[in-house]
Formats: C-alpha cells, structure tokens, sequence
C-alpha cells in the first residue's frame, strides 16, 4: 500500500546517461526500485548504470517495450519541459521531474497538457518521493527512513531529509514521504498529497513541511480541517526571511503581507495541527497525538 | 529580476504599449539637457528599484530646464530606503485627467498569467485591495490560449475607457500581455495607466518583474540588471553559483538547500542569537564553493561566528570536512566555527573536524546554540 510509488513500480528514467542521471539511478537501483528503462535521445540500444538499464532513444518506446509506469526526469532546465511533454505523451500515469530551474511560463503550458492527459507530475525543482521498502524515485537519500506510520509532504529538499533523519532518530518510521518542490507552479499541491495520505490505511499520521511564500499552506490547513481524520504535525521555514527577497527557492518570497510563516502557522494551528518551532520536535509531536 | 522604470519603458514600447519618450540622466547638467530636448514642462524621477520613492522625494516637477537640472541635483545622490540614487528619468510631465491600474501577474494559485485591472490607478493596487477589493477585477488568463479579445473588452469596459480611446486601450494591453510572454516576465505592470487631458492614453509608470530561471534565453535582458543597486556580497555570490541573502545579524550560516538554510536561521533566532545571512550552497558543496562562501560570509564585518551545517545525504561528509578544513586556512579572517555534517560518512567527518578544532554539533538545535554562544564569546 502507502501511495504513488512502491515495490510494483515499473521506473523509466530520462536523461539516464547524463552525470545526476546515472549517479541517482544506481542509488534507486541499489535502493530496490524497479528501474524497467532508461530514456536518452541518440543513444537508443545501449545500456547505462553499469549495464543494468536498457537505454530507448523515445519515452513511447520505452514504454512499448518495457511496460513501465512512471518517469523520474534528470533532463537540464532548458529541456525539461519538452521531457514532461514527452511523458504525458506516452501515456505515463506518474511524472516526476527533479530538475531545477524551470521557466515558470513553461510550467504554466506544461501543467495544463498534462492535466489534460490524465497524468501526475510532481515537481519540477523537487527531491521526489520514497514509498518506504518499496520504491525510492528521486534523490532523496535511501539510507535515512525506517518503516512506520507516518506520511510526509514537503516543499524542500535537504530540509526534509533533516526532518526524516529526526523522526527515524526518534524510532518513528514512514510510509511515502512526497517532496512536491519549491517552484510557484508544481504539478502536485500539498492538498493532493494530503488527500491520498488520509486515505491510505497504511498510514497514521502525516507529516506536513512548508515555507514561506505563496498559500498553499494555507490552503493545506483549511483541508486539514475539513477532510483530514488523522493527527497532522507541521514545520515551517523563514520565520526569520526579509519580506520581499527570493530565498533560494523561485517560491519563497513574501510579499504584500501575505505568505508570512507566521500567517501560516496561525492557520495550521487553527486548524487543529501541532506546529513545531524545530525539526526535531516532528517526533515528540506526533507522539503527544498518540502516534507510534 | 526587477527592471528598473525606464529599462521597463523600453520593453513596453517595443510591443507597442504607449510610452511618452523620456530620457535618463546621471548629472544635472545632463538632466538640464535632456529637458531641453523634450521641451515643456518635465518630470524628474529617481530610477531606483524600491518602492515609495514619490514620498520620499525622489519625484520632482520642473517647468523648465533650469529647474530640471536643480530638480536632478537634489534627486541624484539621494538614499531611498538604503539605496543611493544614480540615476534619473526626465520625462514630459502628463496633464492627468484620470489614472488607471493595469497589470499581467504570475497567479501561483490560479496557475495561471491574470489580468488585475482597478479604475483608481496611481496607488498601490495593494492599498486598492485592502481599501476597496471590489474596485479590483482580477481575470485569469487560459495558459495555452493566452489573451482572448473578448477579455480586452471586458477590462476595458471595467475600466470604462472612453469608446476613442478602446483601440489605443487594446494595444495596450495586448502590448503589456506581448511583453510578459516574450520576457518570461512575472509581473509587468502600468501604474498609473493615465488619459491626459488631451485625450490621449500613456503609460507613465511601468514595473517588469522577470522570472530568474528564465535569464538563460534572455540575454539581452539579463544585461539590463543594475549592479549598482545590488549588495556586491550579493553579486559575487551569485558569479559563485551560491544563493546568498545579506541580513544583519552576527551568526554568518552555511547550509546546503534553501528549505533547510532558512531553517538554520529560524533555529539561530530562536536560541537567542541573529543571522547574518541566508546561504545556500547548492549541491554537492565543492571545496571551491565552500571556500567562496567563507570569503562571502567573512567580508561582512557583523559576523561573529559561522554555522555551517550541510546535510551530505548523498554528498560524503568526510570530503566537506575536508573541504572546510582547507578553505579556512585560507581566510584573513578567523572566527569560531561550529560545524555540523549529518548523512553519508558523518562519523569520519566529526573526527577531521574535532582535529582541525572546529566546534561540532550533533544536532541543529545544539549547533545553533553552540554558535549563537561563539558569537557572544562564551563558548
């Protein structure tokens, strides 16, 4: 169970041959993913990571001849829309694109085909997502979980390793923890996230991580407490970022009063979520709502 | 990336969006010049990329070229909110008989570019939304069909613009729509859209925010950033490869992603201290870039103290601790470092740090008090 991804995942990676490409699906491979084919215009025929992916020059070949199910895309910014594109073409239900950088136009047009399609992308600018013991698509470092019954949704990348790393610490294990990225336009919100979490009978307890900018995490808490039946604690980062400043993140800005962490633990909390002022108190949090 | 006024001008006119034709000056002289060519009576505005520079003085009438230049005089060299005035737009002053609000934003929840239109131009639109929401039309553009004719009408006919001026109107905003597509922009806005008292319908004020990621195709207007008005710790950060914010505090941090460098400053506040900083490294955290961040970070004379905590992950921390070790013997400046390195080879990285006698920390919680107390000379 858990969700999106897992032990019957069938992954296809483009851009397999390229450095990040190659380098994070040995991990995946080592992880236990199931890494069916590997996706790099021009070298069509050979095989990467050592010999162990076949490698089509096309997404629709891929999938004619390997039956995969999901693309995890290492394409560089310039291209990666294209890559997206390519994806929803052939079908793939699930797309998830780690790629930094994108054009937010680009993602605008992109976001709209691929609703279009039918299909799920999470991302761009995200660290992917790991079904515990099951699948690990993305970068997000195999070695820090442990299984449990917690489901995670973040915003970041390292600072959700930092969270994981804090909540295995502590002996309490996950089921699929989702990094959706820190772009202003991603395929897939917190509350898509949320909503399948709370469904999935695997997991207990969820694991919300945002941050300044924009208001989604706003609209997280007003669906936490309308649809949301299991014990949801919460960080937010930027307490302390200037308003008005693009920190890292093409998301995090604050502007015009709106987007504070301030505004949004005010709304989490209203919403019945226990906010923690420090990673490190995920644990003892969920713990306090009866959880592991 | 904000343009500044007349660079916004610019665009605006090469899609066709009415612009009355002004000049910039970096001297009075120059200004006094510029007034004579334009003739009439001129506006001389202060270009500086902060808002409320007509309150703070930085917009000045002049009848005449001599008044221009004296107008300039005082305008330029002037501090806006930090920022010194370098540079002036002259401009033949408008007779206004209304002003307008008209602008194409990146819409994060929508998902999409938005038309946000408001007949009381002249003000921030945010003032607008707190005073008067219902005076704001807030329209959604389709993102694969773009700006419909029938959504020209529509704003037009909000903003009741007089039916000789509704082809003018529609240049317009076409011309404005035209230019956030073509420049992969994230704001473009005119403010105040005005209709003179001739009659005719021009864009005094102009803003185009563009999207950062986007630069790489754009060229011609990534030329157009104005280093003067940036930290220059900021402008070296960036010929870095690292994220890096200014702030004012002692505790200089060094982080490996943005979500958690914000976080490293958050813990900083809350054990008692104030970050100098948000930096982010990026991936991998190289010896070079690790060293660049140091001499970043040192040049600020506050920093009392540096945090550098890098989750490897998929990094080994034993070639960042190297890293480190390196890079500061390197620096003029030595101050008390705590280090943390969580993830991949944590455990060979405590012990090139312990030899190097850098202060660690197991937790982010202990390292951000351990260097909130370096800062204040008790650890």
């Amino acid at each position: 169970m858990s969700i999106l991804v897992g032990a019957q995942t069938r992954l296809l990676v483009q851009g397999i041959t390229g450095r990040e490409g190659e380098f994070h699906s040995r991990a995946m491979l080592d992880y236990g993913t199931n890494i069916v084919a590997g996706v790099t215009p021009g070298k069509g025929g050979q095989a990467a990571v050592d010999g162990r992916v076949p490698v089509f020059d096309t997404v629709s070949d891929a999938v004619a001849q390997t039956g995969a199910d999901a693309a995890c895309i290492f394409v560089p910014a310039p291209f990666a829309p294209d890559a997206i594109l390519e994806a929803a073409e052939a079908g793939l239900p699930l797309i998830v694109c780690i790629t930094e950088g994108v054009p937010v136009l680009d993602m605008l047009r992109v976001h709209a085909v691929v609703a279009e399609k039918g299909s799920r992308l999470i991302g761009p600018n995200c660290p992917g997502l790991t079904t515990v013991g099951g699948a690990k698509v993305g970068i997000i470092p195999g070695d820090i979980h442990r299984p449990g019954p917690a489901g995670l949704v973040s915003r970041s990348g390292t600072l959700t390793y930092e969270v994981v790393q804090a909540m295995t610490d502590a002996g309490l294990g996950q089921t699929t923890c989702v990094g959706i990225g820190g772009d202003p336009i991603v395929g897939t919100s917190f509350i898509d996230v949320l909503e399948l979490l709370n469904d999935d009978p695997e997991t207990e307890a969820i694991v919300l991580i945002g941050e300044i900018g924009g208001e989604e995490e706003e609209r997280a808490a007003a669906f936490c407490a309308a649809r949301v039946r299991k014990p949801v604690a919460a960080f937010i980062a930027g307490r302390t970022a200037p308003p008005g400043r693009r920190m890292g993140h093409a998301g995090a800005i604050i502007s015009g009063g709106g987007g504070t962490a301030e505004s949004k633990r005010r709304a989490l909390t209203e919403a019945g979520v226990r906010v923690a002022d420090s990673p490190s108190q995920i644990p003892a949090l969920l713990r306090e709502a009866g959880v592991g | 990336m904000k343009l500044q006024e007349y660079r916004s001008k610019e665009v605006l006119a090469r899609h066709g969006v009415p612009v009355a034709p002004g000049q910039t000056a970096t001297t009075a002289e120059a200004a006094r010049a510029a007034a004579e060519r334009i003739g009439g009576p001129v506006v001389v505005k202060a270009q500086v990329l902060v808002g409320g520079r007509g309150k703070a003085g930085g917009v000045k009438l002049a009848a005449t070229p001599e008044e221009a230049a004296a107008r300039a005089g005082e305008i330029l060299g002037m501090e806006i909110k930090g920022v010194t005035v370098r540079t002036v737009l002259v401009a033949p002053a408008a007779r206004i008989a209304r002003e307008h609000y008209l602008g194409l934003v990146l819409d994060r929840a929508a998902g999409t570019v938005t038309i946000i239109a408001s007949a009381d131009g002249g003000v921030e639109i945010e003032e607008t939304a707190r005073t008067n929401p219902d005076a704001i039309l807030r329209l959604p553009l389709h993102p694969l069909l773009g700006l419909e004719e029938h959504q020209v009408r529509r704003v037009s006919f909000f903003l009741g613009i007089p039916a000789e001026l509704r082809p003018a109107f529609a240049t317009t905003l076409k011309g404005m729509h035209a230019a956030f597509i073509a420049s992969d922009a994230d704001l473009v806005e005119v403010n105040p859209l005005a209709i003179t008292e001739e009659g005719e319908l021009l864009a005094l004020d102009a803003k185009i925010v563009l999207d950062d990621s986007a630069l790489f195709r754009h060229p011609d207007l990534a030329e157009m950033r104005d280093l003067a008005e940036e930290e220059p710790s900021e402008i070296a950060a960036r010929e870095a490869g690292i994220n890096f914010i200014k702030l004012d505090g002692s505790i200089g941090c060094m982080v490996n992603g943005a979500g958690l460098a914000m976080t490293t400053m958050d813990l900083v506040k809350l054990a008692g201290g104030e970050p100098a900083n948000f930096l982010d490294i990026g991936g991998g955290a190289k010896a070079d870039r690790v060293a660049a961040a140091f001499r970043i970070i040192l040049e600020d004379p506050n920093v009392r103290a540096i945090l550098i905590n890098i989750f490897g992950g998929i990094t080994r921390g034993d070639e960042v601790a190297r890293g480190i070790v390196e890079a500061r013997e390197t620096l003029g400046r030595q101050v008390p470092m705590v280090v943390r390195i969580v993830g991949t080879n944590a455990a060979e990285a405590a012990e090139i740090l312990r030899a190097a006698n850098l202060i660690t920390a197991e937790s982010l919680d202990d390292a951000a008090s351990k260097a909130v107390a370096a800062a204040s000379g008790s650890a």
